[in-house]
């Protein structure tokens, strides 16, 4: 076999495409990674944006890496270190807090402080989203079934669905059905009365979404992040050690042991098609590199928009696509720090510096930071998921220095006037006065700032529209559906090209189940 | 009243859950938060304090200070050199370990034993004859065990000299606070980390340097929930919990050799005499009965074992020490010590004795584990010890 002849080559080395890599090497063939940038991770990359101070720029904590992956490629031994990460503190406008703590009596204690009912009422919520995350999780283990094929394996796979969905009984199937089509405002009324505990719960419902809390269909989100918590003992959730770049290069280091070649810095202009089917690939450089199978971890718009010509593809196909919804509305801002913020509600250094800060005093408060993206604008008041991992891993800022990450939403892809570097700044203004509003000392602890829009997301990444999640996980583009009906499992119309990234199902999150299945969904076509 | 170490002003304001256990009759802390995970992730990510002032700890002086414990121990003291620091195990004359520690060879003629268990007499037994001093300075000594990949970090900025020269295993006289310490390249974690010996009197100027200079660290207190977890990664034997001091045992079965708990690195083969020789080289030559090794939980098995009840697999967060029955082909092989789920490996992992042969790594084993009150066999592996051996630790 000439050396510039794979069995497999991966487009994009970002977390699922590495894992699509391992899996395939693991299996004995030859597999190479093609990585545009300089460094692997894609979305999961730890850079130090100024001197001494590391950040996980985009994603950056992990609460979804599929326990079968961290064995099967045996991760700790290729550097995957997952730190605690145990509480989120909500500061309120008057003062006041409420905190969610690793201890879950020591958390029902604080919120009955707010509401008696709400901090009885966790317990039974608790036990209904394990018994529905329990119900979701083996299909996040499988390749979906087309439900209107007859062909026996797409039967088997609906049999085992059905199987499962009648063996949760009448009232979690209904609680299931309520799950995929309400809004997690209204699931979350039906639970609890205090705004500030609905608005913290419900903002893991809009996360990298073009939805409100109001928005039906939210309540899937809201679940799809409770998957993490129902690992048993496994707990993979938590910050990754080194930032999240570090989980991808534990990936990459796997992938290497298992023989993989990783190329960094090797952009990739076209999957070459001869006949229907992949060959190959052709580099930015011009360099041709063969291969039987070509696999791409980009999103669906890259996958079969840029990568290969449309009239290789049916045009239903092609236009399904083109209607895939990105319109990513998150953005992220990282900040080095001279000094901890210093919370009025909670004052002094302590605990709470260990664990997330949520911007989410109410459910209102959410709703209107969506109203401003809705028409275009930024929300001047927007959400955020704050942590600060200098504090949870010394290493990533110099010795009493901080780094500080903040997620924010909502920032629209599509913004009135177009993104500007001005429109950055009042971005980024926003976040901080917000922020400061609750940390007083903040604005003069800032050593350096970095502002990322969805538009910079996509351009530092490739994620179209700067979407995190390479395309909504909104319903109608979930299960046989992601990417796109009769395409959605990870095979393409061309022979031997297959996706593998995170706008396949399930998506989303540093999870690699995408990856993972996609690879054995090559092993078996072999 | 349990005893309470020279730390216990500083330590005591930080157990938020009052989990106080008994250590050598002192009072020792479990844990100072309300669960082991951050306190353990500091021993792996950045540094943990641990207070090990309990250990007792004995003064051996004079001309043949070095030949008393040669005679007495498993290794070559005569050999050791001024500032090495040894870790043994001691046998009756049946080659039956009475206790485990380590010797510092502080300079010619002055060393310092620790040891789980008093040792006085066994001291004085073997040192009859001998131009030697005995005295226990358990008291005397406060001992903070500073353990994690920052834990140099933390020392070279609260020590008058840098500990980066001190190798792994030996010792230094250093000062911190102003107070003259020792500081040791040594622990109980398997990973870098260092044993600080401070007069008991200025243990708390030590102590609150040590936690001023180390907040940039992430320093963190941490108890005996986190030790256990990391000492198990480490595969590191523990005297009352995996093996049974031969001072004690009632019977002839709760005796073990330093073979049998896979510590032949520590028999030395070359020295002169001392307790258990004869009967050592005996058992080394014949091969050991039984072997102290490993055991990994397959996941999988596990898994599947509380999927057929319809839960995830649930297990405890702290370290179990029972004795748990391991089998083979359904046959009982051996039993369990120790276990603990691993954080960092994502493993759950446990340290067992074996008889022969089943002792080989990888051998397919299964263990007893107890699912919704049914006592059950989870699949696994013998596994080579110790699970987890960063390069830092040495380096």
């Amino acid at each position: 076999m000439p050396a510039n002849r794979y069995d497999a080559i991966i487009i994009g080395g970002g977390h699922n495409g590495l894992v699509t890599a391992a899996y395939l090497a693991r299996a004995g063939r030859k597999v190479l990674v093609l990585e545009r940038r300089h460094l692997l991770g894609g979305a999961a990359v730890s850079e130090q944006v100024f001197p001494g101070f590391t950040f996980s720029v985009f994603s950056y904590v992990v609460s979804l890496l599929r326990p079968e992956i961290i064995r099967d490629l045996d991760l700790p031994r290729h550097g995957l270190h997952i730190l605690p990460l145990e509480s989120t503190i909500t500061p309120l406008p008057n003062g006041d807090y409420l905190a969610g703590w690793g201890d879950p009596d020591l958390t029902r204690r604080e919120i009955a402080r707010h509401s008696q009912k709400d901090a009885d009422a966790t317990i039974e919520f608790g036990r209904l989203m394990h018994h529905m995350a329990m119900a979701v999780r083996p299909i996040l283990g499988m390749i979906p079934p087309d439900p209107t094929s007859l062909a026996p394996s797409d039967l088997a796979g609906l049999l085992k669905l059905g199987g499962h969905f009648r063996s949760l009984g009448p009232d979690r199937f209904h609680a299931m059905y309520k799950l995929m089509t309400m809004s997690s405002a209204d699931y979350l009324d039906e639970w609890f009365e205090f705004d500030p505990l609905k608005a913290t719960k419900s903002a893991s419902g809009i996360i990298g979404t073009f939805l409100g809390p109001r928005s039906p269909g939210s309540a899937y989100v809201l679940l799809h992040h409770y998957m993490g918590e129902i690992d048993g003992a496994f707990r993979a959730w938590g910050f990754a050690k080194g930032g999240t770049g570090s989980i991808s290069n534990a990936i990459g280091n796997a992938a290497r042991a298992f023989g993989a070649v990783i190329r960094t810095e090797a952009p990739v202009a076209k999957v070459s098609v001869r006949a229907g089917r992949a060959t190959g690939v052709v580099l930015e450089s011009g360099e041709e590199i063969q291969a039987s199978i070509v696999v791409s971890g980009l999103d669906p718009r890259r996958t079969f928009l840029d990568l290969v010509d449309g009239k290789d593809l049916p045009t239903e196909l092609v236009d399904d696509v083109r209607r895939f919804k990105f319109r990513g509305s998150s953005g992220k801002v990282n900040l080095a720090l001279s000094e901890l913020p210093d919370f009025t509600c909670m004052p002094g250094r302590g605990p709470q510096h260990l664990g997330a800060f949520s911007i989410s005093p109410s459910v209102d408060y959410l709703e209107r930071a969506y109203d401003d993206a809705k028409h275009g604008e930024f929300s001047r008041r927007p959400y955020m998921d704050m942590i600060i991992p200098s504090m949870i891993d010394p290493g990533m800022a110099p010795p009493g220095r901080h780094v500080m990450s903040i997620f924010v939403q909502y920032a629209p892809y599509r913004l009135n006037g177009g993104w500007t570097d001005a429109k950055r700044e009042a971005f980024g203004d926003a976040v901080v006065d917000t922020l400061s509003q609750y940390a007083p000392n903040l604005k003069g602890a800032i050593l350096h700032r970095q502002v990322l829009t969805p538009p910079d997301i996509e351009r530092m990444t490739g994620l179209s529209e700067g979407n995190i999640f390479q395309g909504e996980l909104a319903l109608q583009q979930l299960f046989f559906l992601r990417p796109s009906a009769a395409w959605s499992k990870y095979r393409t119309p061309i022979g031997g090209y297959y996706q593998c990234g995170a706008g396949t199902h399930p998506g989303g999150g540093i999870m690699g189940a995408s990856g993972r299945l996609a690879a054995l969904q090559i092993l078996a076509d072999l | 009243m349990l005893k309470t170490t020279p730390f216990h002003q500083r330590t005591a304001p930080l157990i938020m859950g009052q989990t106080w256990r008994r250590w050598a009759g002192f009072a020792a802390a479990s844990c100072y938060d309300w669960l082991p995970d951050r306190e353990y992730a500091a021993v792996r990510n950045a540094a943990a304090v641990f207070d090990v002032s309990p250990l007792y700890k004995y003064l051996v002086t004079g001309r043949d200070a070095a030949r008393l414990l040669d005679r007495m121990v498993t290794r070559n003291v005569l050999d050791a050199k001024v500032g090495q620091v040894l870790y043994t195990t001691w046998c009756d004359g049946h080659g039956k370990v009475i206790d485990d520690g380590t010797i510092s060879r502080l300079d010619e003629t002055r060393f310092r034993l620790t040891a789980a268990e008093p040792n006085f007499r066994w001291l004085h037994l073997n040192g009859h004859g001998l131009a030697v001093e005995i005295a226990e300075v358990s008291e005397r000594l406060g001992a903070l065990a500073i353990q994690g990949p920052l834990s140099r970090a933390v020392l070279n900025a609260a020590a008058a000299n840098p500990v980066d020269a001190l190798r792994y295993f030996r010792v230094m006289p250093n000062r911190i606070a102003g107070v003259d310490v020792e500081i040791s390249r040594t622990g109980y974690t398997g990973d870098l980390g260092y044993e600080v010996w401070v007069p008991a009197e200025r243990a708390v100027a030590v102590w609150d340097r040590l936690m001023a200079v180390g907040a940039d660290y992430g320093i963190t207190p941490a108890g005996i929930w986190a030790l256990d977890i990391a000492r198990i990664e480490a595969g590191l034997v523990m005297l009352d919990v995996d093996y049974h001091s031969s001072h004690r045992a009632i019977i002839e079965d709760q005796k073990s050799s330093p073979f049998e708990l896979s510590l032949d690195w520590s028999v030395s083969r070359e020295k002169g005499p001392y307790n258990g020789r004869r009967a050592l080289a005996a058992e080394r030559a014949r091969g050991a009965r039984w072997r102290f090794v490993g055991i990994e939980v397959e996941w999988e098995a596990l898994k599947s074992l509380y999927a057929a009840v319809g839960l995830s697999p649930s297990l405890p967060t702290v370290a179990w020490r029972t004795s748990v029955p391991i089998y083979r082909d359904s046959v009982q092989v051996g039993y369990a010590s120790s276990g603990c789920w691993s954080p960092l490996l994502k493993k759950y992992l446990a340290l067992a004795h074996i008889r022969a042969p089943h002792f080989e790594p990888d051998t397919r084993i299964e263990m007893e584990v107890t699912v919704e009150h049914r006592r059950l066999k989870a699949a696994g592996w013998v596994r080579k010890l110790p699970f987890f051996d960063p390069e830092r630790k040495k380096a």
